[in-house]
């Protein structure tokens, strides 16, 4: 089952046509990971989903509901992320989360998400005081306090330090083993290669590229072989590496030499990006 | 029900704990009641036929229902809605009008300590003495509380931005408060200033709450005051559901 469908999804802001037609399903219980550069329509498409802003075109299905007129049941089973943090500055973590979570039916206990997403030590300081990272983290307890079946996450990780993301990458992976199905933007491939079960690839309001990241990076059919020879760098590409690497050692066992500094890689999800959006 | 009140529980939590906002909208009448109590409070008004601390006491309810459903308001929600909070409530199952009514509440809450507090100091410092209709008095700070904060959700519209938001709105409401005669009596202002005082919500309200603690009228014993502020209130409310957003305006 499909807990979001999009068919033929537009948007404009005034002349600017922000998202073009775009089609994407995300079954219960994977991770989406939706990315692109600046400006391609990743936070418009997904206040779309979240019944922020109303589509100019096309279909939208979110857990059986059309987001622009979904109400408050609907919104119980929903977990939303901001781009921007969102919080009162003035409330404690523990207070911030008993006030979000009072508006659940069902909800997660404040020290159980604390625990999830690491502020034990800042439980009960007011959320003013703490470090943009930090803020970020409640914004995570936010969306999981109401124990939703779907969550956005719209750039979660942006301003983590690289142990808070992987803990963070841990809450995700988490999530999704307890079924949560959630949908992710982000800027840091490395984030989707690791958590998504499948990405797809905006830009310009367009899809160019869909499919699991091992699909994305297996899919160009290249791999890259990389030597020195007479002391230059050598790099190749080729769709057989097999037989390349091959010849290539055959050749140098003839010599009787060794093949200085090799390589076999294949692309990363960043380089097919980086092409995918001519970056 | 049980969502509102949990949301007016953390609406008062978060009131007091912005000490800034409080001062300004809830402590700044009561000093102000104390500094001109001291000033003029002895003197008699013969415009308006009473001593100055029983004129200025009415004036200062005024002037805090301006200050606390009005700007206090009115800055607020502005400064939340920039935030990204109220877009980040709106998120949740919490009903948009549970929201809306549990801050109304809350702000409501502070106006009525505020009127006691004045009252109470009225009676001990300045030997005004407590007013006897009490009921009339409540139905007309509840007529003030409701109409004021429509018009302070009403002017959010208006506000850009966070920073622009205590400016703007401090233009409006201190000229409005001392040319309706909060502090004054505007029975000694020129003539084209009482034309001005004459058409503002304010110098109404003040009015009403004035008879009623002065004089022992009924709450309805003025039916065009009452009605020159349930106007202005209609003003507000449509401001407010023409303008009032969730998300932020500047972003
Ligand atoms: N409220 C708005 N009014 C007008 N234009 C907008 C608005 N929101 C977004 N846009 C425009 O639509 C395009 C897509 O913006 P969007 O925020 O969806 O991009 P994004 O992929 O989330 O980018 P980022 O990675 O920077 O967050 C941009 O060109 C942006 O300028
Ligand atoms: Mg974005």
């Amino acid at each position: 089952m499909s807990a979001v469908r999009v068919r033929g999804l537009r948007k404009r802001y005034g002349t600017h046509e922000a998202v073009r037609g775009i089609d994407f399903d995300i079954r219960a219980g994977e991770v989406f990971g939706l990315l692109g550069p600046n400006g391609a329509g990743k936070t418009t498409t997904v206040e779309i989903l979240e019944g922020y802003r109303d589509r100019d075109g096309g279909e939208v299905e979110v857990l059986g509901e059309d987001p622009q007129r979904a109400g408050g049941p609907w919104r119980e089973r929903v977990g939303v992320v901001l781009q921007s943090s969102s919080l009162y500055p003035l409330l404690t973590v523990r207070e911030s989360l008993r006030l979000f979570g009072g508006y659940y039916a069902r909800p997660r206990d404040a020290a159980e998400v604390i625990e999830i997403v690491g502020l034990g030590e800042k439980a009960d300081d007011y959320v003013r005081t703490l470090s943009g990272g930090q803020k970020r983290r409640l914004d995570l307890g936010l969306a999981l306090v109401g124990n939703p079946e779907l969550i956005f996450l719209d750039e979660p990780t942006t301003g983590f330090d690289p142990g808070a993301r992987r803990t963070a990458w841990e809450t995700i992976r988490n999530l999704r083993s307890l079924g949560t199905t959630i949908l992710l933007t982000t800027h840091y491939l490395d984030e989707a290669e690791q958590l998504a079960d499948r990405v797809a690839v905006l830009r310009d309001g367009e899809i160019v590229r869909e499919g699991s990241p091992a699909e994305l990076t297996g899919g160009s059919g290249e791999t890259e072989i990389r030597y020195r020879l007479n002391g230059d760098d050598v790099v190749e590409r080729t769709a057989d590496p097999t037989l390349r690497l091959n010849e290539l050692t055959g050749a140098a066992l003839a010599r009787g030499e060794r093949l200085e500094g090799l390589e076999v890689r294949r692309p990363t999800l960043e380089e097919i990006y980086l092409e995918l959006t001519g970056e | 029900m049980r969502l509102f009140f949990h949301e007016v529980r953390a609406q008062q939590r978060l009131f007091w704990r912005n000490r800034e906002a409080a001062f300004f909208t809830f402590f700044l009448p009561v000093i102000f009641f104390l500094i001109f109590g001291a000033v003029y409070g002895n003197d008699y008004i013969k415009k308006e036929h009473v001593k100055g601390s029983h004129f200025l006491e009415a004036g200062m309810i005024g002037y805090g229902v301006a200050a606390t459903c009005f700007a206090g308001l009115a800055i607020s929600m502005v400064v939340r809605r920039e935030a990204g909070i109220l877009k980040r409530v709106r998120a949740t199952p919490l009903p948009p009008l549970a929201y809306v009514g549990a801050v109304l509440a809350s702000t409501f809450v502070v106006f009525l300590i505020e009127a006691a507090i004045i009252i109470l100091i009225g009676r001990f410092l300045f030997s005004v003495g407590v007013p006897n209709r009490l009921l009339s008095l409540l139905a007309v700070l509840v007529l003030g509380a409701v109409c004021f904060a429509a018009m302070g959700l009403g002017i959010t519209g208006l506000v850009r931005s966070s920073e622009g938001s205590s400016a703007v709105i401090n233009a409006v409401y201190l000229p409005m408060a001392i040319i309706s005669g909060t502090f004054f009596t505007p029975k000694n202002y020129p003539g084209f200033l009482k034309a001005i005082a004459n058409v503002l919500p304010l110098t109404h309200f003040t009015k009403l709450t004035r008879d009623v603690m002065l004089h022992d009228a009924h709450f309805w014993a003025d039916g065009s005051a009452i009605a020159v502020v349930a106007l202005w209130g209609a003003i507000g409310l449509v401001g407010a559901i023409r303008g009032f957003t969730w998300q932020p305006r500047s972003a």
